[in-house]
């Protein structure tokens, strides 16, 4: 068969991607059967976790030198339409398959207190939640893809509905319909890639030559449903809305997980199966995220409530990552990718510090929660590094991401890097506020009850993190270093994927048109098809 | 072995029979809905027996082939499933419990003939056998006023007429032009002709009875009125089998015109957006659910126009898909109404709110149901939605597929506010649990993974839907 030639078969004593993809499925139906609700926490933690280790072999067996699809397992599954079960990793999606399975026990523990409802739903639909997840990152089926971006919105729907805070109602609906909408076109250009290649196998449609109009059209049909997954602005508005309604674990998966899907979209499918139109796409794209990055860190800035202040600086973070993948070049690539695993990390570390406060104070205003440094020194040390994570402190994740970003941007144009700048600026603007009011805060009599002593400040003297809780966030501040200091592992893993990628963008990209007028031709040519639409 | 070419037929006439015979000894409560139980099992059990059946029948006016086995069986499942949810009848006033099973056999057995007949004549008598058998039943409501059901009862036989009344005006076009009323001697001459304004006017016309059956667009304004009015248990039928029938033959006249794309297809293309824009639009702003389910079967009325106007057999093949897994979902839907309806009133969404306290299965069941009508994966609305669109692409159709899709998104809306109502509210509160009967937690467990394995596993189904349309085109 010639879907062979992309594919590097499963070796391993067991077909490791299904399952890890179907392990959370099957302890979610196990978990119905669970009464008690400590059993049904604990159950959940290692379903998660036992996840997790099946998965560690896709880190240690990787094959490093080729940029073939690996682990894969190829079964017949729909042959009216040609469809097969085909799954498969490679450099970029092993990576946030892992971080997928690495941060999911995290989710389940830092909802150890904070849900006090309905517990076994929410076991439940977390579980569910992991295997959509997984589904995503290692599909080589468009429609597989397809399922699993979509059998995700119902988890996550219910995940801010029913767990959520004030305005949930509000702000799961414009989830769930925001998002619908966005993949809608997806779909579509799905079905008419299969009309014109006969296949819905991904790297087989990434080796077929489309004329320019056509890419246009694919292009933009699935930058729409990524762009708003990302959320690249203008896309962004639901995700602040469901950041602070969604209750911390679903935040965690949400920042951690949902947004990457988005940029791993770009990188599937507009990059490799779109060249010409994503060349031609390029600096609006730039733009956007440029847009996004000085946005998102502006509107962070002036944030009173914490949760809302990490999501307007996930859009800002999201922005670098869409800027590396535009900027097409094995800097900006490499970056995004390893930003994509950062931000998974800080991000998701930071809504767990923001779910582990409310649960003492029951507030996220950052005036209800200042000045906690004398009175909980091991949280606020914690939350120092994931802050320093998030401005991309030397030594932590987030600067090598956003350096190799920049180093790409100046390397693509000086104008391009001195306009991303700011951002980085801005990141150390907001997150250093929010960290020096959290953590000192004179209380010089505005507002609020500092006057009187410390002791008064909450009514009751707060309680310092507990062993569940530092273990937590020791084993992120871990990744937070490591990745800091020794990066060199990751980037070796994608480095294969991220240089084939670039060939096919170059192969592709020789056949962009050459008449400086030509995109606005195809444009044009878009707009009589529009017509055409119209009329029938 | 001709009696194998109409065995189902022959059981659902025993059926009916000894039904009309216990009518008249008034035999009521376990003993009726066993005998009615066991005659609809034996009827499936039967179109199971003579499912690899084919042979034609009555001076070819009856045609046993793959797409009359393959309807028959579905309606014959159907009406198995729709007795069984509704075994209690808690709607239907207890003088008429004979007579509704009685009617409702007699309804499904017209829609049995009907997949079966291929001369115009011989439809349009099953058809009626059908549609008058549904008349009466639709006034059997238990309840103090009788003026709704009535009012239903009524516009139902008004629209059925005007509806019939129009398809034989269509009828005597076709036959005018062709000089047959034999599907097959018809099918050789119309492609030729489908260009002529006659033969357009006369396809269209003609099919409004179905399209009346189905709840397209012209012919949709009963829909809602008649759900809304009949009790839940008819409503249930009404939902679900004379939609297979239609289906049925509306395959078998679609495909009579021709693969080409003629001025016929484009009236299609039209009664298709208008069906699927019109009915998602009005399903957004109703209360009761019978009436938003009434509206949002206008709706996938609609998209299976879709697959049915491309005229391939791809498109064909998944509007059997479409349906059947339709009236899976559709169940899942009316079996939460019919069990929190104790006395068989309507529901309305404040009636949903907080189920899931009350009944962790039904909450379940219709959050599904719900979602799969949203066409949300892995379900088998979202991949019958696919198999059609991907049929209508094949044949270009890209700006009735966009269409079609923001449809879907639109009408995810109504469907969440469904799944809303159950899991998101009424969480305070005392709430009275119900109780379920061990039957209705396995009849929607098995709603449930069978719209989900239906839906992640399509295979099966889809090859028999493809080899049953394989003859016809």
């Amino acid at each position: 068969m010639h879907m062979e030639k992309y594919l590097i078969l499963n070796t391993l004593s067991y077909p490791v991607l299904s399952v890890i993809m179907l392990v959370p499925l099957v302890g979610a139906l196990i978990s119905l059967l669970i009464k008690d609700e400590l059993r049904l926490k604990v159950f959940g933690l290692l379903v998660t976790l036992v996840t997790f280790v099946l998965s560690l072999p896709l880190y240690t067996c990787f094959d490093l030198h080729t940029a073939k699809y690996q682990f894969a397992e190829l079964r017949p599954w729909f042959s009216l339409l040609k469809l097969n079960y085909v799954v498969g990793v490679d450099g970029i999606s092993v990576l946030l398959a892992l971080l997928t399975t690495f941060i999911m026990p995290f989710c389940i523990l830092c909802s150890w207190r904070y849900i006090a409802k309905r517990l076994g739903e929410f076991i439940f639909v977390v579980l569910i939640m992991e295997t959509a997840m997984i589904g995503v990152f290692i599909s080589l089926n468009t429609v597989l893809f397809y399922i699993f971006w979509e059998a995700m919105l119902i988890p996550m729907f219910l995940l801010i509905a029913v767990w959520g805070g004030a305005r949930k109602d509000y702000a799961s609906v414009k989830f769930f319909l925001y998002t619908l909408c966005g993949s809608v076109f997806l779909l579509v250009a799905i079905v008419a890639l299969y009309i014109k290649t006969g296949t819905f196998f991904i790297p087989a449609l990434m080796d077929q030559e489309y004329s320019f109009a056509y890419q246009m059209w694919i292009f933009l049909a699935c930058a729409l449903a990524f762009a708003i997954k990302v959320p690249m602005y203008p896309f962004h508005t639901w995700l602040p809305a469901a950041h602070v309604e969604a209750p911390t674990a679903g935040s965690v998966i949400l920042a951690s997980i949902l947004l990457k899907m988005g940029g791993y979209g770009f990188l599937r499918f507009c990059l490799p199966m779109a060249p010409a139109a994503t060349l031609y796409c390029m600096p609006y794209l730039i733009a956007l995220s440029l847009i996004s990055i000085i946005f998102g860190g502006y509107l962070a800035l002036g944030q009173t409530d914490i949760k809302k202040l990490i999501a307007y600086s996930s859009v800002g973070h999201m922005g670098f990552v869409t800027l590396g993948i535009f900027l097409l070049n094995d800097q900006g690539l490499k970056g995004a990718i390893l930003q994509m695993i950062n931000h998974g990390i800080t991000t998701g570390g930071l809504f767990i510090m923001v779910g582990m406060i409310y649960e003492r104070t029951h507030s996220r205003e950052i005036a209800d929660n200042s000045a906690l440094g004398m009175m909980i020194p091991i949280y606020v040390t914690f939350l120092g590094i994931f802050c320093l994570s998030s401005l991309a402190f030397p030594g932590t994740n987030s600067f090598v991401g956003e350096f190799l970003v920049l180093l790409g941007a100046f390397k693509k144009s000086t104008l391009v890097g001195f306009l991303a700048i700011p951002g980085a600026i801005l990141a150390a603007a907001y997150m250093l506020r929010l960290l020096q009011r959290m953590v000192w805060h004179n209380s010089d009599g505005h507002g609020h009850h500092h006057d009187e002593a410390e002791e008064g400040n909450h009514g009751h003297a707060l309680t310092d993190l507990n062993f569940r809780e530092i273990s937590m966030v020791v084993v992120l501040t871990f990744f937070v270093f490591w990745i800091g200091l020794y990066p060199t592992p990751l980037l070796k893993i994608m480095d294969a994927s991220v240089v084939h990628l670039l060939q096919q963008l170059s192969a592709g990209g020789a056949t962009v048109p050459v008449d400086p007028h030509a995109g606005h031709h195809a444009l044009l040519e878009l707009g009589s098809w529009f017509k055409q639409i119209m009329i029938f | 072995m001709q009696v194998m070419l109409i065995l189902p037929e022959l059981v659902l006439i025993v059926m009916v029979l000894v039904l009309f015979a216990a009518s008249l000894k008034k035999i009521q409560g376990t003993a009726l809905t066993s005998m009615t139980l066991v005659g609809a099992f034996l009827a499936l059990v039967a179109t199971v027996l003579s499912f690899c059946a084919t042979g034609t029948l009555f001076v070819g006016a009856y045609q046993v082939d793959g797409l009359s086995q393959l309807i028959k069986f579905l309606l014959c499942g159907g009406l198995f499933l729709v007795f069984f949810m509704c075994r209690g009848l808690s709607g239907i006033e207890e003088e008429m419990q004979n007579e509704f099973y009685l009617f409702l056999t007699l309804s499904a057995l017209g829609l049995v003939m009907m997949s079966s007949a291929v001369e115009l004549l011989t439809i349009l008598v099953c058809l009626e056998i059908s549609s008058y058998a549904l008349y009466v039943v639709i006034s059997f409501r238990r309840g103090e006023g009788r003026r709704s059901e009535v009012e239903a009862g009524i516009k139902y036989v008004l629209f059925g007429a005007v509806a019939t009344g129009i398809s034989l005006f269509g009828l005597s076009y076709i036959f005018g032009l062709t000089h047959t009323t034999y599907l097959n001697e018809i099918s050789i001459q119309l492609p030729k002709m489908m260009d002529q304004p006659m033969a357009v006017i006369g396809m269209v016309l003609m099919l409004c009875s179905f399209f009346y059956k189905l709840a397209m667009f012209p012919m949709h304004a009963w829909t809602p009125d008649i759900y809304q009015g009949a009790s839940n248990e008819t409503t249930t039928f009404i939902a679900t089998l004379p939609k297979i029938g239609a289906v049925a033959l509306l395959i078998r006249l679609v495909s009579m015109t021709g693969t080409g794309i003629t001025e016929f297809t484009w009236v299609l293309v039209v009664i298709a957006v208008l069906s699927m824009t019109f009915g998602n639009l009005a399903a957004l702003v109703q209360d009761d659910i019978k009436r938003l389910l009434a509206y949002s079967s206008i709706a996938h009325a609609g998209y299976m126009m879709v697959g049915l106007l491309c005229g391939n057999q791809l498109g064909m093949a998944a509007v059997i898909y479409y349906i059947a897994g339709y009236v899976l979902m559709n169940l899942a839907c009316f079996m939460v109404i019919y069990y929190i309806a104790p006395r068989g009133e309507n529901i309305t969404f404040a009636g949903l709110k907080g189920l899931y306290r009350r009944s962790p299965v039904l909450a379940f069941t219709l959050a599904v149901g719900a979602f799969g009508m949203a066409g949300i994966p892995p379900t088998v609305g979202f991949t019958g939605k696919f198999v059609i669109f991907t049929a209508a692409l094949e044949k270009g159709f890209y700006g009735l597929v966009v269409i079609a899709m923001v449809n879907a998104s639109v009408s995810a809306f109504y469907y969440l506010k469904m799944a809303r109502a159950v899991y998101c509210q009424g969480e305070e509160g005392e709430v009275q649990a119900l109780q379920l009967g061990f039957g209705a937690k396995v009849f929607g467990a098995f709603l449930i993974l069978a719209i989900i394995i239906v839906g992640i596993m399509p295979q099966g189904l889809m090859n028999l839907a493809d080899q049953a349309v394989a003859a016809l085109l």
